[in-house]
């Protein structure tokens, strides 16, 4: 079984330490909030110029003056903190965080990544996402594997326009967790009943198997 | 040191055609409601705006979009606008995307009075095409140019008649930014007050950049994602 979207969110909170700043963007990333460990220390960087982050508000709670990065309602928590967007680049440029999880189109081998622009199609911008994966240290993506027509969305190089070119070093996918060295794909985790031919079969770029490929545990 | 006027309408009266302005705002959260109002009124056209989004279709830029009064966004991201979307597609609209962090040290560069920055934003992208690019201790930065905009509009929480400024919550975002970056900055607020009442260790843009500032009036701040959850 490929994993939802939630379980994706789940198996990629396990990547969090007690003590990390961490940048989630829009759509799956945003998720990732609901899994942090009880007892786990992560303040949430929303770009727009917060660090600690907390839920959505309750009904008749909601503050139009304070918003995440994706135009949602939010509250934050205590200890937490508001600055200007130049600020706000300025500790992700200076590298101050710790992990950045946002989605992407299509992901290359070398580790380049595109989730901007469709030429002729979408034009919506890159919002912070140039600036991210420019300057973040550990950058993991959440995807899905296939686009909707069943082509893969791992590829020897990506066709539509980057958004940063060998900074991505993980990507968690609905079919399987990998990582990008020495400009291929490397096979870690499958999700539970998925097979590594199966995973073979919807990765475009380069891939390596090891021996073992451990199914993804919950 | 008054730099108190009537109004929207008259802190926006010398706006030209062809203007460039700044338009302070993340999404709809602390936008410049007042002075987007007057600027609709006046119909001026042909404006080069500088701001993170476009607004929605009837709120926000979108308002002087849906005019045609905008020949060029500069903006680092514009999918809530359907209008915008289809004047960019159809070619009416010239648009420049450039990242949300570089829009902001653009703005910063201009207020610090320094020509130009380096950022690793964009490197190895289209949007690297026909900028200096240059090494620093191993890693490549794009040269981008400080912000030259005739006005910066602005919205903040509190002002003074010195035009000392404090924003609120992720309101600010932008706004202190381009307060600073304007050869002309007006600004309006929710609540204007006596020079002298705010502490000055609060105030977050120093009166110095603050040309015009004006009591704002009928604030919608209006809610762009109203997302809840429950108990």
């Amino acid at each position: 079984m490929a994993l939802n979207k939630e379980q994706i969110a789940q198996h990629i909170a396990r990547e969090l330490r007690d003590g990390y700043y961490v940048n989630l963007g829009i759509g799956i990333p945003t998720l990732v909030a609901n899994y942090i460990p009880t007892g786990m220390n992560v303040v949430l960087q929303s770009e727009n110029g917060l660090l600690g982050m907390g839920p959505f508000p309750l009904t008749g709670e909601e503050d139009p003056d304070l918003i995440n990065a994706g135009k949602q309602t939010i509250t934050t928590v205590p200890g937490s903190v508001f600055f200007d967007s130049a600020m706000s680049f300025g500790m992700i440029r200076a590298g101050r965080v710790d992990l950045t999880v946002l989605g992407a189109m299509e992901v290359s081998q070398q580790g380049d990544i595109a989730n901007w622009k469709i030429p002729g199609k979408m034009v919506k911008g890159m919002g912070g996402a140039m600036d991210l994966v420019a300057s973040a240290q550990n950058i993991v993506v959440a995807m899905m594997h296939t686009n909707p027509k069943g082509e893969s969305k791992l590829l020897p190089a990506c066709a539509l326009p980057l958004t940063g070119k060998r900074c991505v070093k993980r990507v968690v996918s609905d079919l399987a967790v990998l990582d990008i060295r020495d400009d291929r794909f490397h096979l870690l985790e499958r999700a539970p009943g998925v097979s590594v031919d199966y995973i073979r079969e919807r990765t475009a770029g380069e891939l390596v198997v090891p021996d073992e490929v451990p199914e993804i545990q919950f | 040191m008054n730099k108190v006027v009537a109004d929207a309408r008259t802190a926006i009266s010398d706006v030209q055609d062809g203007a460039v302005l700044m338009l302070g705002g993340f999404g709809l959260c602390g936008i410049p409601e007042n002075c987007i109002a007057a600027l609709v009124e006046k119909q001026v056209t042909q404006l080069t705006c500088i701001s993170n989004n476009a607004g929605v279709d009837d709120f926000g830029i979108g308002l002087l979009l849906k005019q045609h009064q905008v020949k060029k966004m500069i903006s680092s991201y514009v999918g809530e606008n359907a209008e915008f979307e289809r004047q960019l597609l159809s070619g009416e609209l010239e648009v420049d995307l450039i990242p949300q962090g570089t829009l902001a040290t653009r703005c910063l560069a201009a207020g610090y009075g320094m020509p130009a920055i380096y950022t690793p934003a964009g490197v190895g992208t289209e949007v690297a095409m026909g900028k200096e690019v240059r090494n620093f201790n191993g890693k490549d930065y794009i040269m981008e140019l400080a912000f030259e905009a005739d006005f910066a509009i602005v919205k903040a929480w509190k002002g003074d008649t010195h035009g000392n400024l404090i924003f609120r919550a992720t309101s600010r975002n932008f706004n202190p930014l381009m307060a600073m970056a304007g050869k002309i900055t007006i600004a309006e607020v929710e609540e204007l007050v006596p020079a002298g009442t705010l502490d000055p260790d609060a105030i977050h843009t120093p009166g110095i950049y603050v040309n015009r500032i004006f009591q704002g009036v009928n604030y919608e701040k209006r809610i762009e994602q109203r997302t809840t959850r429950t108990l």
